[in-house]
Parts: C-alpha cells; structure tokens; sequence
C-alpha cells in the first residue's frame, strides 16, 4: 500500500515535470521562430502543408473528465517537417496522464500529407497517410473515427498497455480558402492491422484570421494575430454499420493567438454531442515553427 | 538470354527518360511560372502599390515568413531567388500575386493563400516592389542601404 501511495506520488510529479522539460527543450531549440498563419484547427486539416525546410514543434494536449471515469492529460509532441513543397512528414510521440492511476507512454505515429496538384484550385485537395502504434490507453484523441467513445476512456493504463494496435490511416483532405475564410473537410479511413473492420471518420472546419491586413507597427493583441474558427468531428462507425450510430460526436469553437516573434497558441473547448461522447474535451497546442531547420544547423557547424 | 537484353535496354531506356525529364525540368526552373499566369491575373493591379504604410506592412510580414529563404535583403540565398531581380521587378504586380497564391511547389516556393490573407500578400507584394524602385526601403519603412552599405 505505502508503495502504491509512494508510485503514485511519483507519477502525479511526473507530467508535469516531463511536460516543462520538454517546452524549455522548444524554447532553447527555438531561438528563432517564426508564427505560423494556419487556421487554428486542432483536428481537422487544411490544405496549409509546412513550407519546405521548416521544422515545426508543436506540444498538444487534451483535458477531460469523462463519466464513471478518471480524469486525464493527454500529450502529443509532434514534429512536422516541410520535406517538399507538396509533402510534409510528422512524426507523432504520445503519452497521457490519469488521476489516480500512472503516467505512461503510449505511442507514436508517423504521417505524410501530400499535394497531388501543384496549383490552387477551388478545392485543394491533400492526400493523408498514417501508420500509428499505440496502445490502448492512448488519450490523445487526434481523431475520433469508428465507434471510438466514452468507454474507451474508462479502463485503467495497465489493462490498456496490454493491447498494442498497429493501424494505417487515410484521409483525404478537401480544403478551400472563400474570401477569407477556410473551408476543410476530412474524410478518415483506419484500418487496423489486426482482423478489424476498415472504420470511418470525418471532421470539418472552418476558420478566418480576424484581420485580413497587417499593421504598420508591431503590436501583440491585435486583431491579425488571432484567428477564430469551429470544428466538428465524429465517427462513421465502419464498413459493416456505416453512420453515427454508436459514435461520438463533437462541435468545438477554436481559436489562436500568435505571438509576436513567439509561438502559437491554440485552444478549443469541444462539446460532446451525444451520449458516447465526453461532456467536454479541452484541447490546445502550443506550436513553435524554426524556419529553414538545416541552415541553422550548417551555422551551428561553422 | 534474350529476356537478359530485354531487361537491359528496358533499363537504359527508364534511365535515359529519367534524364531527359530532369533536363526539361532544369530548363524550366527559372520564371517558367510567368508563362502560366492566366491574363486576367496578371492585369490585376495592387491596390497598396506606392503606399508607404502598406509598404512597411509588407515588409515586417516578409520579414517574417519571406527572409529566410530570399534574405533580409531580399537577394536571395543558396537555390532561393533574388526579388530583387529584374524578372521580379519586371513581373506585374498580378504575376506575383498569381506566384503567391499558387506557389511553385515543384520548385519549393509553398502557396500562401491559406496562410496569408489577400490583403496581407498585397502589402507584401507593395513592399518588393519598393525595393525594386529604390532599392533602399527597409521592412521598418526607414530607408536602409543594400547589402549592408
């Protein structure tokens, strides 16, 4: 029992600790960065692909508190390089954090966005593929396709660290920028690689800056530093029972702030619409993006 | 031994396509976006253009997202191409605001219609052309000698 108590007095210590470890592991990497204008979503994906060369850090997290379960922090260091123009790569390392339980790893993914046409068009489409490898208390609900729910959040860490999946996803990516505003809607395939049925995902969103000039002088809350938007996304069950039966349903308004020569901030409160869902998710990001990542190390060697 | 030759001239036949592709693709690399440019696009005229405050504007929104791969100085760096270039200078307004809005993806130049609002891409666009004009405009809007002069 003491060293239970002792266990979980460690573990309470932990999240926080390997959390400030890795923003001041940003914020010495990042002595330059730049903001990155992209709509404020923290789901769905736009057509924005990093500019070739940038290197974006990004630490996004998930607070919630769902019913008959234990309240949870789930966090996703990403980093997501320009590789082409028209590709970008991501790798994904996951963990999370349950009260009255442990702190625990939980996986990775890696992901490539690609953009089969080189030009703007009306709808801009990109191609989205994903292996992932996570186990089953993974709390990082990047996405919430098939008949993922509230009861998927309910079981301990150590039965979920038992079950390992290994899933391929695909989305496809329609995006498109009217006077302002983006459009984008995502369309998620997952098929894991065990014997379970292909299951279906969609989120959309739509966002706009909030001022569409810049301003003369440098300034920290104007308008053009924040962007406002809203996001919705669920589940489309799977092949076998296609539809929102027996799926989870979210709306989330978002917004973000850039920071002057600083980071972004993004944060989305996302309320559940259904009963398979969480009352509420909050979610946010802090993302930093080092311009031209390679130049600085070639510096870095002179 | 027949399939052997077979196999080989199919290889040399890959490779020597492989070669011609990355020789018209080298040979378009420069300004081969101009000829795209549909006409009313590049009639397009800036609103911002001459405007000092749209041209200070532009400059801290290129000294944040366009410096590092064309330089605070705008001359380019590495691969990355001068804006100060007489095909630059000599674009129309709408040619570059077509480039800022479909980029050269190929070419690594991103688009920056999802990131940038129009308005924002034309204050930019106001801002290269200064340094075209005089060539002593600094994004703070104070005049600046070139290359560090």
């Amino acid at each position: 029992m003491h060293s239970e108590i002792k266990s979980r007095g460690r573990t309470v210590l932990t999240a926080p600790f390997v959390f400030a470890a890795l923003m001041a592991l940003c914020l010495g990497i990042c002595v330059q960065t730049a903001r990155a204008q992209e709509p404020p979503y923290l789901v769905t994906y736009s057509d924005a692909l990093e500019e070739p060369g940038n290197l974006e850090i990004a630490v996004k997290g998930v607070q919630a508190a769902p019913k008959n379960g234990n309240p949870f922090v789930g966090a996703t260091l990403e980093l997501e390089y320009g590789a082409k123009g028209w590709w970008t790569t991501e790798v994904y390392l996951a963990g999370q954090s349950t009260q009255n339980d442990s702190t625990v790893f939980t996986g990775f993914r890696w992901e490539n966005r690609v953009r089969p046409l080189l030009r703007e068009h009306f709808i801009n489409p990109v191609l989205y593929m994903e292996f992932e490898d996570h186990n089953q208390a993974d709390r990082s609900l990047l996405e919430i396709p098939g008949h993922d729910g509230i009861s998927d959040l309910i079981g301990s860490n150590a039965d979920g660290r038992k079950s390992v999946e290994r899933a391929i996803e695909l989305k496809l990516i329609l995006s498109s920028t009217i006077k302002g505003w983006n459009v984008s809607e995502n369309f998620i395939a997952e098929k894991s690689l065990s014997n379970r049925p292909w299951e279906f995902g969609y989120a959309l969103g739509t966002s706009r800056p909030l001022a569409s000039k810049a301003s003369v002088r440098p300034c920290f809350f104007c308008r053009q530093n924040f962007a406002a938007g809203a996001e919705m996304y669920g589940g489309l069950s799977d092949r076998y029972s296609f539809g929102l039966r027996q799926t989870s349903q979210y709306l989330a308004p978002t917004v973000s702030f850039d920071l002057p020569k600083g980071p972004t901030i993004t944060f989305s409160p996302s309320f559940g619409l259904n009963t398979n869902s969480v009352g509420v998710l909050y979610r946010f990001k802090v993302s930093y993006e080092i311009q031209q990542i390679f130049s600085h190390l070639h510096k870095g060697a002179n | 031994m027949a399939s052997g030759t077979s196999t080989y001239r199919r290889n040399l036949l890959a490779l020597a396509l492989a070669l011609v592709s990355a020789a018209v693709a080298y040979a378009t690399a420069d300004g081969s976006w101009l000829k795209h440019v549909p006409d009313a696009d590049r009639a397009r005229t800036n609103p911002y253009a001459g405007q000092a405050d749209a041209i200070a504007a532009g400059g801290r929104v290129f000294e944040d997202h366009c410096a590092k791969c064309h330089g605070a100085d705008a001359e380019g760096r590495g691969k990355k191409p001068s804006l100060r270039s007489s095909r630059i200078q000599g674009a129309t307004d709408g040619e570059i605001f077509w480039l800022l809005k479909n980029g050269n993806l190929g070419k690594g130049m991103p688009t920056w219609s999802n990131k940038l609002p129009e308005q924002t891409r034309w204050q930019v666009i106001a801002y290269v052309k200064s340094l075209g004009k005089s060539g002593l405009f600094s994004y703070s809007g104070q005049p600046a000698a070139r290359n560090g002069k």
